[in-house]
């Protein structure tokens, strides 16, 4: 099924479903009395949730011996890149109206957006050499580019935590979530789970 | 920057979205000839018409501002009695029973004990206030209320030379309120005013808004309106009243003491620690505009702070 020609493109429409969803409302005056809020939570929660789908990919790999897991990544990854770039830019514009100076005092002045920031800031160059050719060119020394996206993960999952009042569950959700697939990469436990399905 | 204008050198359309518009001249019409209770059954029959709203006294204090609909008044709101999710209210208080409502008076005052809302508000004329309505999350509204003066309402107690604060507090009911199911804030909640800030003219006592008695999102049967302070200080669905010689505690202030103080006034120039509070997204527009120092009414309540600190008292 995974090998299947159209699991592809069944992906990339799966993933561009939450944009329609918001282009939809968006056409139909549905997103709320605070659309530009409603439109910054909706593009954070799938740049949120697309990332750890991403980070499932590999442990799914693992657990089923199936190596066609990995050929969703690349795809889901830049999904991850999309959605933060909408929720970046309505930010930008709507709350900073593009002023540079404006938005910079928020990036220095708010923790939690300074978490935010950086953690995308910091997938910009995992988004430009998540291709072939790029993959080629920097050899081993992509793997462990890319191994900053644990590093992403734990700054997202402080970004929201930090912006919530009063009611924790959602981010602890996700915390928690990412939690358990951090762990799936400690040495131990991964090579356990390959240990167990035969793999090594 | 607020005018008193009288009835009838109000322009209400300029101000009022048309739907609510056609109805308050409804109200106009028929109010001379039936009985205010079958008015009330006309314009909703959903409504628990614990408090009679109708001849009220329109545009007492205006604002020529765009009225935010009352479709988003009634479905954004913080009321985590009822759930943390701004449309949870619209949809969990919906059943919410607000008929017999009494409220609890005590402490430094001569008349004391429990007293039904109706007969509380018993001959007082009911005025209609169009206030900004800043929430410390920077988004605001414009909300046509209907209410007494608060300070009105304390003097009936007679209050005594210690009551120097005044607090207030939330009804305290899971069953009812099921948002307080979960401990996301020290239930119940709790809420003060110095004396002076609590019988100053533009401090209301709300029962209703758009016309209409409070929908129960809003805070049913009745709550705070005070305009020049965030929104969290205006406390919903008030069962008790205490005169205090100390300050009070807060809710959000127990919650956050660093975030939320006791004063929590609009003030652009101090900040929440985690974001700006100089702009603020005013529901409708896309950009965000300039918050005003008291969200506007500086120039009446300025003086209630004269020589404080206000990055100190918060
Ligand atoms: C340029 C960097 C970023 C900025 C300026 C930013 C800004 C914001 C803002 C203003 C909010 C709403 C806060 C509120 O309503 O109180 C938010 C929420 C959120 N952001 Fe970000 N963010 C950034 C990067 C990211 C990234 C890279 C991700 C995920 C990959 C992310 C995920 C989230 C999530 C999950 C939420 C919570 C949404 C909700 O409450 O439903 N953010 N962010």
């Amino acid at each position: 099924m995974l090998k299947h020609p159209l699991a592809k493109p069944l992906f990339f429409i799966f993933c561009l479903l939450p944009l329609l969803w918001i282009v939809a409302n968006a056409v139909f005056g549905d997103l709320g009395a605070n659309p530009v809020e409603t439109v910054t939570h909706q593009t954070g929660d799938w740049a949120l949730r697309l990332l750890l789908l991403t980070l499932l990919l590999t442990p799914l790999k693992n657990w089923t011996g199936n190596p066609q897991w990995i050929r969703f990544r690349r795809m889901a990854g830049l999904f991850v890149y999309f959605y933060a770039f909408c929720h970046f830019s309505i930010w930008y514009l709507a709350d900073h109206g593009l002023d540079v100076l404006s938005m910079l005092n928020d990036i220095k002045d708010r923790p939690y957006i300074t978490l935010g920031f950086t953690a995308f800031v910091l997938l910009t160059p995992l988004a430009l050499t998540s291709n072939r050719w790029m993959m080629k060119k920097l050899g081993k020394h992509w793997k462990s580019l890319h191994r900053l996206v644990y590093l992403i993960l734990v700054l997202v999952i402080a970004h929201y935590l930090w912006l919530v009042k009063a009611d924790y569950r959602e981010p602890i959700v996700y915390a928690l979530i990412g939690g358990l697939l951090l762990l799936l990469r400690l040495p131990v436990i991964r090579q356990n789970l390959l240990y167990k399905q035969g793999v090594s | 920057m607020i005018k008193i204008k009288q009835k009838s050198d109000l322009n209400e359309s300029e101000v009022t979205p048309e739907a609510i518009y056609h109805k308050r001249r409804e109200f106009l019409k028929y109010g001379s000839m039936l009985s205010s209770a079958l008015i009330l059954n006309t314009v909703s029959s959903r409504l628990q018409a614990s408090v009679d709203v109708t001849g009220y006294k329109q545009g007492v204090i205006t604002l020529d501002e765009e009225l935010t609909p009352f479709k988003d008044s009634t479905r954004y709101n913080n009321f985590y009695e009822f759930g943390t999710d701004k449309s949870d209210p619209a949809r969990n208080a919906k059943d919410f029973d607000t008929s017999n409502w009494s409220i609890e008076v005590s402490g430094a005052c001569e008349k004391k004990g429990e007293f039904m809302l109706e007969d509380i508000l018993q001959g007082m004329d009911i005025e209609e206030r169009i206030y900004r309505l800043r929430c410390v999350e920077a988004w605001s509204m414009v909300i046509p209320w209907l209410g007494v003066p608060l300070g009105k309402v304390l003097q009936t107690f007679k209050p005594t030379s210690s009551a120097k604060y005044v607090a207030f507090e939330t009804l305290h009911d899971p069953t009812r309120m099921p948002g307080q199911q979960r401990a996301v804030l020290d239930w119940p909640y709790v809420e003060g005013l110095r004396i002076d800030e609590a019988m100053h003219p533009l401090t209301l006592l709300a029962v209703g808004m758009y016309g209409k008695t409070m929908p129960n999102q809003n805070g049913a049967p009745v709550r705070l309106v005070i305009p020049w302070k965030y929104g969290f200080k205006s406390i919903k669905s008030i069962v008790r009243i205490k005169f205090t010689d100390r300050e009070p505690p807060t809710t959000w202030n127990l919650s956050s003491p660093r975030e939320y103080g006791f004063y929590s006034n609009v003030n652009p120039e101090v900040d929440h620690p985690r974001w700006s509070q100089a702009r603020e997204r005013r529901i409708g527009e896309f950009f965000k505009r300039e918050t005003l120092m008291f969200n506007g009414y500086a120039e009446e309540v300025a003086s209630l702070y004269s020589g404080m600190d206000l990055k100190k008292f918060y």
